[in-house]
């Protein structure tokens, strides 16, 4: 009997070893069936910035980013996801809000940013206090005027939902849901919020697009007045600078209020100008309602302090001399860096 | 003659020493226990209930006090150091915790005479991936609450409570104090080391399978965050989080710590 016991055994170890190494090859197969989605470098951008090594994106990432980008899970009643405030046709921005307008009807008081060309930024919010994408959506979640949410509810929210974990298991491999996953998800949904496929993108890719003679006209001087801190083709110098707003009764300090460097008072990011003709209101206040409203700002409305951009007071006195016709020149130019495809790009709206 | 003496000598001492039995063996591995011992001036910290008395003259009680240590190491009798493993050396003691120590383990044997750590968080974990911030230092696990998510950095130490003097709604001090030096420009720097010696004659003596590690028992003068080069007045500073006053809290609690005792049993 013994020998046939033992060959018994040795048959059910044989099988057991063969459903492991199944079971092997079936979960290898599945962590390989992860559909990789490499972020696409536009050929006029420089290298991005993102580490992309630490999160690889994959289709699966992406679209467990996006799910949760567009939940209200993330704030504390479920009113509010981070596509409230950040809307897909006005370049992620909260079009028709000086400012952020966040849970219970509380309003924040800076502009909402576009979501766009992010693995390129070297900050986050108007006065960059925040260093690196994956540490962002920390900002809005637990800020008590826009989502009040706490990162530990929204964890244990996620674990307990009937579809979360298993998603977040097919892309981060077994195990629970942790800030690092979520943060890592919702970057792989915002690094592809990629805009480079405007008309301005197509005439300097040389890809058949021609500009006018106004948006030429203007192309030139936005050169001369503008590029130095709309630098680029992702139109920003990733730098602060004080462009001479007047502080309004709430007195925003700005980058001070990260450094608390008195040559930081009121310096804001410079934003990009990609789709700028779409993200009104502007400044990081919201105070002008279009374009014009900028740049009679810029030509005639600059407020002198001692901590003024000095590329702001050419000729010693504080402005940019802009006439008429090269206002008109300029927001003919600006509109030519709107991106149709990127504002409705059905990938990146709510499925 | 001299010579051979001498080497008589050395060889008696030598073969003295090898009959001793030796405490613990090069490769011996052991145990030792930090505990932060939270009071004000000379009394045990009392949570929400105990009623102190800072150098300005204001009453306060003490609703929340947490803190972030970092960075050990430890100073052993002969002059050496040993430095715990950076990624197991950051821990978050909270008075409201029943357990306020920190075991630290897979210490090499021997005598130690100094412990010194940071109070806070270097600047190279406050700037780390977001997936080496686990544990105390995840935002969303045990970390929650002591890290500044609009200007990433952690807060060091957190220390709120109810004072009559206090000027806010719900008459509350909160002194939230971090700044690590900034990212990409000069910011404060609240981080302050402490190098502390144990008291005289006695040592912590890490051995390999001993029930208990030795402690090195700590105070922690809460009422120093208040006292000190600057006398914090709770009325003109209510509310002191990251700001240029911040930086006097900050000198004021550089001397908080102290070793009070060492028990190896």
């Amino acid at each position: 009997m013994r020998p046939i016991i033992q060959s018994g055994i040795f048959q059910v170890l044989t099988i057991m070893v063969g459903l492991v190494l199944m079971g092997a090859a079936c979960s290898k197969n599945g962590d390989d069936a992860l559909t990789p989605m490499p972020l696409k470098v536009p050929s006029n951008f420089p290298a991005a910035t993102y580490a992309l090594d630490r999160n690889p994106i994959t289709k699966e990432g992406f679209e467990l980013g996006r799910k949760l980008f567009y939940d209200g899970l993330l704030s504390r009643d479920g009113t509010i996801s981070c596509g409230s405030c950040h809307i897909q046709g006005s370049a992620f921005t909260h079009h028709g809000h000086d400012v952020s307008h966040g849970i219970d009807d509380r309003l924040g008081v800076r502009n909402s940013p576009a979501i766009m060309n992010l693995a390129w930024n070297r900050f986050f919010f108007w006065d960059g206090g925040v260093f690196d994408l994956d540490l962002q959506p920390l900002g809005p979640i637990e800020n008590p005027v826009e989502m009040d949410e706490h990162m530990p509810h929204v964890i244990n929210k996620l674990k307990q939902h009937k579809d979360y974990p298993a998603l977040f298991n097919r892309v981060f491999g077994p195990g629970e849901i942790n800030s690092d996953k979520l943060l890592k998800a919702l970057s792989q949904f915002m690094l592809q919020c990629v805009s480079a496929e405007s008309k301005y993108d197509k005439y300097i890719r040389n890809e058949g697009a021609q500009l006018t003679t106004d948006e030429l006209a203007g192309l030139t001087i936005f050169k001369q007045k503008c590029a130095t801190c709309h630098s680029t083709d992702l139109f920003t110098d990733n730098a602060f600078h004080n462009n001479g707003l007047t502080p309004t009764l709430f007195n925003d300090s700005g980058r001070f209020r990260v450094t608390l460097q008195p040559q930081d008072m009121h310096l804001f990011k410079t934003p990009s100008l990609r789709n700028v003709a779409r993200t009104a209101p502007y400044m990081h206040d919201g105070r002008f309602l279009n374009l014009q409203a900028v740049l009679d700002h810029y030509s005639g409305g600059i407020q002198n302090s001692p901590t003024l951009d000095p590329l702001l007071k050419p000729n010693g006195l504080p402005g940019l001399p802009l006439s008429d016709t090269e206002k008109a020149q300029l927001i003919a130019f600006l509109q030519t860096l709107t991106d149709d495809a990127f504002l409705r790009n059905p990938i990146l709206a709510e499925q | 003659m001299f010579y051979s003496l001498l080497i008589t000598l050395v060889t008696f001492t030598t073969a003295c020493k090898k009959e001793a039995q030796p405490e613990f063996l090069p490769g011996d591995k052991g145990e030792l226990v930090v505990e932060f011992d939270n009071i004000v001036g000379g009394t045990d910290l009392q949570l929400n209930t105990g009623v102190y008395t800072n150098a300005a003259g204001e009453q306060f009680k003490i609703s929340m006090l947490n803190y972030f240590i970092s960075n050990i190491v430890l100073t052993n009798e002969d002059g050496s150091t040993y430095t715990v493993p950076r990624d197991s050396s950051y821990f978050l003691i909270k008075e409201e915790n029943p357990h306020r120590e920190i075991k630290l383990s897979n210490i090499p044997a021997g005598n130690y005479t100094g412990i010194s750590f940071l109070l806070g968080i270097d600047s190279i974990k406050n700037t780390a991936p977001v997936g080496e911030r686990t544990g105390c230092l995840d935002p969303a696990g045990d970390g929650a609450g002591m890290y500044w998510t609009w200007n990433s950095g952690y807060i060091f130490l957190k220390m709120e409570g109810p004072a009559d003097a206090a000027t806010s709604a719900d008459k509350k001090f909160r002194y939230h104090i971090g700044g690590f030096g900034g990212y990409s420009s000069t910011t404060i720097n609240n981080i302050k080391k402490f190098n502390l010696a144990v008291p005289a004659g006695s040592r912590a003596e890490v051995r390999k399978n001993k029930a208990h590690g030795p402690v090195i028992h700590i105070l922690a003068d809460a009422g120093k965050v208040m006292n000190g080069s600057t006398n914090v007045s709770i009325a003109a500073n209510t509310t002191v989080m990251f700001s240029p006053y911040s930086v006097n809290i900050a000198n004021n609690y550089a001397s908080m710590f102290s070793v009070d005792h060492v028990h190896n049993d």
